[in-house]
C-alpha cells in the first residue's frame, strides 16, 4: 500500500465568531495520487486545506506531512507544498516574472530562472513575463497564482478551485499541466465545482459536507458502488398497469402508461437487462425506443448532499 | 535561516519603494524644504540664536528626525498592511518562514528606505543651511536607530489595523502631535517649569535630542538617555510583534 503523505485527524476548526466550520475531520492523502475534494459552499474545503497550508489555525487535531506535524514542523512541511489560493489574491502592480521569483525565494530556494522560465512557458505566461499583473485576464492572473505555487518544485499541490473563472481551452491545458505533475510524482489536492473535472481527473474523491468528511473513496469504486444505471423504454402501446410479472424489478411506470423505467444497481446489471428483455418479450409488451444512462458523479453528489437533510 | 525569503521580502518591499518614488521620496523632501523655507530662512532669521546655533540650524536635526519617524512608519505599516488587505499575506503565512525572517524582512525594508530618506533629506538641508556634524558616527547609529525603531513600530500598527483608518489613526493622532511638541522647533528649555516636565514624557524629545547633540554638541537631555530611551522603546515594539505572531494576532484566522 501507499504512503500516506497527509494524514490528518480529529481536525477541529472553530472559528472566532465561535462557529465550527470542521468537526473532527479524519482524511488521508496518498502520495503521487490526484485528491479531489468536492462539497458545496461552505462545506470547509478551504479552511480544511488552509489548516494544512499554514493560513488558517487550527482549534483541534493534528496535521501530519510526511510524518511532520504541520505547526511543530512547519519549515520542513510547507517547503514541500504549493498553495493556488481560492481567490485571486495577488499585487497587481507586480511584474509576473518578478513576482514568481518571489515566490520561489520565499519558500527558501536559491534562484533557478531555468525553473520559472520552464513554469512560464508550460502556463503559457512567458510571453507575459514583463507585464504588470493587473494588465492581465481573470484567467491569466489564476495561471500566474499557479506559476507561484509551483516556483519552488513543491511535491505536494493543493489547488482550490483552480478552474473557476478559466475558459474551455484554457482549462483543458490546465489539466493536461496537472496530469504531467502527477506523472513526475507531484500529490495533488484539489476542489471543484465542476464535477465531471473530478470525475475526468480524480484518483479518489472525497465529500465534505458541513465540516464533516461524509465519504472518501476510489473513484472507480464509488462510481461502480454508487452509480445507478437506468433503462427506459418507450412503449409501444400504453399499458394501464404495471404487470405483475415485472413486480420483482425495480421497475416505474411513466409517461402514462408509455414509459417503463427500470433501475439497476451497478453490481450485475448485464444479466438482469438480458433477462429483463427476455421477460418483456414474453409478456408481449413491445417497445419502440429505449435509452440508457448512467449516473454521473454529479448525481452521486447530489444525493449524498442531499440525503442527510432528507 | 530561510536567508531567500528574508533577501525576496527586502527586494519585493524595495521594488515598491521605486514603484512609488514620488509619494516615497519626493513627498517627503518637498514637504522638509517648505519647512526649511518657512521656519528656516524666513522665520529663523528673526529668532535668537538656540545655545549657540542659528535657528536655521537648530531645526535641521529635528526635520530630519521628523521624517524619519513619519516615514519609517508608514512604510513599515502599509508594507505589512497591503498583502493583508489585498489578500497576498496568504503565500507568506503559507510559506516556510519564522515571525523573525518576515519582521526582518519587512522592518528591513522600511528602516533602509527611512535612512535612504534621512540622508538626502540631510542633503537638501545643507543646501539651504551648510552645516557641520560634529559626531557623524553618533549621528549615523541615531539614524539607524531611530529607522528601525519606527518601523517595527509600523509593522505593528500595520498588523494591528484592519483598515485604511485604522493605519492613520497612532500615526496622526499620537506621532504627530508628540513630534511637533518633541523639540524640533524649540529648546524644552524655553518652556516654562511645569511644561518642561510634561515634555520629558515625550519619548521624541529624547530622539531629537540626541540626534541634535551628534550634530551640534547641544542637547536638553544627555544623548545617553536619549539612546537608552530609543532602544527601550525598541525592545517594547519587538515584545508585541512577539506576541502578535506567537498568537496569529489579527494574520491568521
Ligand atoms: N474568517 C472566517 N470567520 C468566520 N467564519 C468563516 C471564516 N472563513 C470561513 N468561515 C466559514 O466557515 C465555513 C467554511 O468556509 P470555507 O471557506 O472553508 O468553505 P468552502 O468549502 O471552501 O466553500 P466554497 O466552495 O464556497 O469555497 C463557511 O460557513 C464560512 O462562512
Ligand atoms: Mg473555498
Amino acid at each position: 500500500m501507499t504512503q500516506p503523505i497527509i494524514s490528518i485527524s480529529g481536525l477541529e476548526k472553530a472559528y472566532g465568531n465561535g462557529f465550527r466550520a470542521l468537526k473532527g475531520v479524519d482524511l488521508e492523502i496518498r502520495k503521487g495520487e490526484i485528491f479531489a475534494l468536492l462539497g458545496p459552499n461552505g462545506a470547509g474545503k478551504t479552511t480544511l486545506i488552509g489548516i494544512v497550508c499554514g493560513t488558517v489555525t487550527p482549534t483541534g487535531g493534528q496535521v501530519l506531512v510526511d510524518g511532520k506535524d504541520v505547526i511543530r514542523d512547519y519549515r520542513a512541511t510547507r517547503g514541500r507544498i504549493g498553495l493556488v489560493p481560492q481567490e485571486l489574491s495577488i499585487d497587481g502592480f507586480e511584474r509576473v516574472y518578478s513576482t514568481v521569483r518571489f515566490s520561489r525565494g520565499l519558500f527558501g530556494k536559491p534562484p533557478n530562472p531555468d525553473h520559472i522560465e520552464k513554469v512560464l512557458k508550460d502556463l503559457a505566461l512567458w510571453d507575459k513575463k514583463d507585464n504588470q499583473v493587473r494588465m492581465l485576464s481573470g484567467g491569466m492572473k489564476r495561471r500566474v497564482l499557479i506559476a507561484k505555487a509551483l516556483a519552488h518544485e513543491p511535491d505536494i499541490l493543493f489547488l482550490d478551485e483552480p478552474t473557476a473563472g478559466v475558459d474551455v481551452e484554457l482549462r483543458r491545458d490546465m489539466w493536461e499541466m496537472i496530469r504531467r505533475l502527477r506523472e513526475a510524482g507531484t500529490t495533488i489536492i484539489l476542489t471543484t465545482h465542476y464535477l465531471e473535472e473530478a470525475e475526468d481527473m480524480a484518483d479518489r474523491v472525497g465529500v465534505i459536507n458541513k465540516g464533516e468528511i461524509v465519504l472518501v473513496e476510489d473513484k472507480q469504486a464509488l462510481m461502480s458502488k454508487l452509480g445507478r444505471r437506468q433503462l427506459s423504454l418507450q412503449l409501444a402501446k400504453p399499458l394501464d398497469a404495471l404487470p405483475e410479472a415485472l413486480k420483482g424489478w425495480s421497475v416505474d411506470l411513466n409517461g402514462g402508461g408509455n414509459e417503463l423505467v427500470f433501475n439497476f444497481d451497478s453490481a450485475s446489471e448485464h444479466a438482469d437487462i438480458a433477462a429483463l428483455l427476455r421477460r418483456l418479450g414474453e409478456l408481449g409488451i413491445d417497445f419502440k425506443d429505449l435509452h440508457t444512462r448512467e449516473s454521473s458523479l454529479e448525481d452521486i453528489f447530489v444525493d449524498l448532499i442531499r440525503a442527510p437533510a432528507a | 535561516m530561510n536567508v531567500y525569503a528574508i533577501r525576496a521580502i527586502y527586494r519585493q518591499e524595495m521594488y515598491r519603494m521605486w514603484r512609488t518614488v514620488l509619494g516615497s521620496i519626493f513627498t517627503p523632501v518637498i514637504t522638509t524644504s517648505l519647512y526649511f523655507v518657512v521656519f528656516g530662512a524666513a522665520i529663523g532669521s528673526r529668532m535668537q540664536p538656540i545655545d549657540g546655533v542659528h535657528y536655521a540650524n537648530f531645526i535641521v536635526p529635528g526635520l530630519i528626525m521628523m521624517q524619519l519617524l513619519t516615514q519609517g512608519i508608514f512604510n513599515a505599516s502599509f508594507g505589512i498592511h497591503m498583502p493583508k488587505f489585498n489578500g497576498t499575506i496568504y503565500e507568506v503565512l503559507s510559506a516556510p518562514v519564522s515571525p523573525i525572517e518576515i519582521l526582518v524582512g519587512y522592518v528591513g525594508a522600511a528602516a533602509t528606505k527611512a535612512v535612504i530618506l534621512g540622508l538626502i533629506i540631510m542633503g537638501v538641508a545643507w543646501a539651504f543651511v551648510p552645516f557641520h556634524i560634529l559626531h557623524p558616527f553618533v549621528m549615523l547609529a541615531f539614524l539607524v536607530v531611530t529607522a528601525l525603531t519606527f518601523s517595527l513600530f509600523g509593522f505593528a500598527i500595520g498588523i494591528w489595523a484592519d483598515g485604511f483608518d485604522k493605519l492613520q489613526v497612532i500615526p496622526t493622532m499620537i506621532v504627530m502631535p508628540l513630534t511637533f511638541l518633541g523639540g524640533t522647533f524649540y529648546s524644552i528649555n524655553m518652556l516654562p517649569g511645569f511644561w518642561r516636565t510634561v515634555a520629558l514624557f515625550n519619548p521624541i524629545v529624547y530622539l531629537v535630542n540626541g540626534f541634535r547633540w551628534s550634530f551640534y554638541g547641544i542637547a536638553d537631555v544627555t544623548p545617553l538617555i536619549s539612546l537608552a530611551f530609543t532602544g527601550g522603546f525598541m525592545l517594547i515594539c519587538l515584545a508585541v510583534i512577539y506576541w502578535m505572531f506567537r498568537t496569529g494576532y489579527k494574520l491568521k484566522v
